[in-house]
């Protein structure tokens, strides 16, 4: 039997980014929070040995025990979707602060275009640009009702950037702090493009290029340029983390409590409104019932959609009828990218996550695409991570992939390779979406989340256009040998592509269109949010924690204006 | 690097960083390529018979095998890996920088025994975009593998793997890598995968690991392993050498 514990004013399910925004400010604006975390508690002082490819880098230390949860994965309906039983196409997260504590840092605001994405398609290219299988529609929301928040987010965080960008939407004031230090790397890449007659910026970057304290006064130390950000926590406190802002804001409060090793296995309903979480002690494995005025599931897009789809609130998305909208506009991200190959030795390996240039000209509808099979585009950017020696071993075109040839290029080739990359939108398309798995459970014996998808022609035509700017990139920056990415084929869970994973609890105007509403409050039940990158409707050209940090502070304004008032916030 | 930083702990680091930085990371510069070659006995360079247990390099006294039972399993692993990242004018090669030892090690911990991978039923081959599934943890693959690859080399040249050239070697490992070799439970081509990635991992990771011995990997590559920061150098225009530094160098 489960134990039934206080009610609490407001229960976030997964501490990370959102579910530290969410407590932040409510706990600021004195209501009583309580964050359930599966994984465990940690922080700066866990980081000190973190330069350890092999532990973090290679073996996700920081990350999800797929042996308790993963879900599974087909390209289509026909496939027997399987288990995916070891980590790879994405990362998740797991522990204090999520996949927010090894993420690169990368900041962005999705496009104003982004926002309005079906109106403005049809305006200036008909209807019938995409075929009707591409489900398109707008956010609900435009760029500039969210700016306040992109603002309130960036300063938080303390984004190190420039407004030199002349496609992104209007900022309401500038960068907190300056942009990274642009290196010869860089400036290669800087050159290049101008020569081409784009225009070129510092990438924005959550790796402060400078000490910071922010309006919550949490205090971010300066970057290192140690090259180990990805899949990695930072040792100095220097990348913006939940863990080192937005947690200790709502700690410092002392309306503010996490429970660690507390695994939700059900959002409990009754009526029009729920009443709290179910979870489960991972260490006893007790079972626990934590009532709440409000829930607010903060987990990552998997298992926000999941939890709804096992406490069964709202309707599951039907390929065959297009009824239901939980689990619909799975998107992903599409790679297209050129590498180099150059004579001169770089420092290849120091760097930093966010550390880059890039330009936007074949981003969002900043070009033309009348005469293009394919809307929107990609952000190109040339990043300096720091390249490790496990995973980095490029190797020129032909080149065996083990013995005395292998060994040579892939050593002589470390320090001499650049990869131009861009991150190319994904748009929702009706054969794209999650549900539950009738076979295969967790270790709570709730069903694992089924993912079907694959990639479309609109994403193969937008990959192939785009690589080909890549490769004319990396030849303007003097690569000798320039390779463009392989073309895109089916979708694979396989190799590492990128954890931008969005879709499944989309947000929008409707009950019909929708799982929630604008301010992310759900059609369903008045007093429970889902909160997260789950709520694109589709997916842009850009890394989306910066989107989701607006969308996730603009939510707690509405879930403390719904605690005062109740009932719709729209 | 090693001599500058000295008597300054990591703590005392990370309350400093940003004004010392200068001055900690200078003697990477000269360090360079120092101590390459130092344990470098020409021995551990061949490809045959070299990977007794007591042949074990001075910085790895307390070396031995925790997963392998038979030194002729150990010996085919040992070979195997040799000619996936051989010794050569640049350095040494997977056994010289204590490959074998270091797959030992992985194959009876976690990696395994695949605990942080969801091994529940039911098994299912599918498709190759949906990754492995495998009932058969890694540990078990490694043996089956290692034993398919002794029964290759009988059946194709009436003699043990670690007795065979190195070019008929090379003909087993890419008949493994093209998926040529029945196995049982899963395929030989991902069975070769792992093994190539298995020995990358031996050769770059941090030595605390047991391989990558005397960081003559990252000397290699030019890696400059666990350095604290590149604050001071991250705009220079040349190439910088570093003495590499290991996490078991720290002070804490």
């Amino acid at each position: 039997m489960a134990t039934t514990l206080d009610k609490v004013d407001v229960v976030t399910v997964g501490v990370g980014w959102m579910g530290g925004i969410i407590g932040a400010e409510c706990a600021k604006a004195g209501m009583k929070v309580l964050g359930l975390e599966r994984g465990k508690e940690r922080g700066t002082a866990d980081y000190l040995m973190i330069h350890d490819e092999f532990r973090y880098g290679i073996r996700y230390d920081l990350m999800q025990d797929l042996s308790k949860e993963t879900i599974t994965f087909r390209n289509d309906r026909k496939m027997r979707a399987l288990p995916m039983r070891q980590m790879g196409s994405f990362l998740l997260g797991e522990g204090l602060g999520g996949a927010g504590t090894h993420w690169n840092g990368h900041n962005w605001r999705f496009l104003p275009y982004d926002f309005e994405i079906k109106t403005m398609t049809d305006q200036k290219y008909g209807k019938d640009k995409l075929s009707s299988d591409y489900l398109l529609q707008d956010w609900g929301v435009t760029y500039d009702e969210l700016e306040p928040y992109f603002d309130k987010f960036e300063k938080t965080a303390g984004i190190s950037g420039e407004d030199t960008n002349p496609f992104w939407g209007k900022r309401s004031s500038d960068f907190p702090t300056p942009p990274m230090k642009k290196t010869p790397i860089l400036k290669k890449f800087e050159t290049a493009t101008s020569n081409l007659g784009y225009s070129p910026f510092m990438l924005p970057s959550a790796n402060l290029s400078e000490a910071y304290t922010n309006p919550d006064g949490e205090s971010i130390a300066p970057c290192q340029y140690c090259g180990f950000c990805d899949r990695f926590g930072c040792e100095y406190g220097a990348k913006t983390s939940p863990e080192i802002t937005v947690i200790p804001t709502a700690r410092k409060t002392g309306n503010y409590d996490v429970r660690f090793h507390a695994n939700v296995v059900e959002v409990l309903k009754k009526g029009d409104k729920v009443t709290g979480v179910k979870y489960i002690d991972t260490q006893t494995g007790e079972e626990f019932i934590q009532p709440a005025e409000v829930v607010v599931l903060t987990s990552y897009v998997m298992n926000n959609a999941k939890l709804l789809m096992v406490s069964g609130i709202g309707k599951v998305y039907d390929p065959d009828t297009g009824k239901g909208t939980l689990g619909k506009n799975y998107c992903y991200q599409i790679l297209p990218g050129a590498t180099g190959f150059f004579e001169e030795k770089m420092n290849t390996f120091m760097g930093a996550g966010a550390l880059g240039m890039t330009i936007d000209d074949f981003n969002g509808d900043n070009f033309d695409h009348s005469d293009l099979d394919f809307i929107h585009g990609a952000s190109l950017s040339l990043t300096q991570p720091g390249v490790r020696p496990i995973a980095f071993n490029p190797l020129p075109p032909d080149t065996p992939a083990w013995g005395p040839e292998f060994k040579k290029a892939s050593i002589y080739n470390f320090t001499r390779t650049l990869s131009v990359s861009g991150q190319g939108a994904s748009m929702p398309h009706k054969e794209n979406f999650l549900s539950l798995d009738p076979v295969y459970k967790d270790a709570y014996g709730v069903p694992l989340l089924r993912l079907t998808y694959n990639f479309t022609e609109q994403d193969r035509n937008l990959h192939k256009y785009l690589t080909e700017k890549c490769v004319e990139i990396i030849q303007e920056m003097g690569a000798k040998t320039a390779v463009p990415g392989n073309p895109l084929t089916n979708y694979d869970i396989v190799p590492y592509q990128t954890t931008h994973n969005t879709g499944g609890t989309i947000m929008g105007t409707s009950p019909d269109n929708s799982v929630v509403n604008t301010q992310l409050q759900h059609w369903d039940a008045e007093n429970l949010f889902v909160i997260g990158a789950g709520n694109f409707t589709h997916n842009g050209g850009y890394n989306p924690t910066g989107t989701i940090g607006a969308l996730a502070y603009r939510a707690s304004e509405g879930i403390l204006k719904y605690s005062k008032n109740g009932g719709s916030l729209v | 690097m090693s001599n500058d930083k000295k008597g300054l702990s990591r703590r005392d680091f990370l309350k400093t960083t940003g004004i010392a930085t200068g001055a900690l990371v200078g003697g990477g510069l000269i360090g360079g390529l120092v101590g390459y070659n130092v344990n470098k006995e020409g021995q551990v360079a061949g490809t045959k018979g070299t990977t007794g247990v007591n042949e074990q390099h001075e910085a790895a006294i307390n070396r031995g095998l925790m997963f392998f039972q038979k030194m002729e399993d150990f010996n085919v692993l040992s070979q195997a890996v040799e000619r996936i990242f051989p010794e050569d004018d640049l350095g040494p090669g997977a056994i010289g920088l204590g490959v074998p030892f270091f797959i030992d090690n992985q194959l009876a911990g976690n990696y395994g025994s695949n605990v942080k991978e969801y091994m529940h039923g039911p098994f299912f081959a599918g498709e190759s975009t949906q990754g492995y599934q495998s009932r058969l943890t890694r540990a078990e693959m490694f043996m089956q593998g290692i034993h398919k690859m002794n029964e290759e080399a009988q059946r194709r040249f009436d003699k043990n793997f670690v007795d065979l050239e190195g070019a008929q070697m090379d003909e087993i490992l890419t008949a493994f890598q093209k998926n040529e070799v029945e196995m049982k439970g899963a395929s030989s081509e991902f069975f070769f995968k792992l093994l190539r990635q298995a020995t990358l991992e031996g050769a770059y990771a941090d030595p605390i690991y047991n391989g990558n011995i005397n960081m003559d990997a990252w000397r290699m590559k030019e890696f400059p392993g666990n350095q604290m920061t590149y604050l001071a150098h991250i705009e220079k225009e040349e190439f910088m050498k570093y003495d590499p530094v290991s996490l078991s160098n720290m002070e804490h």
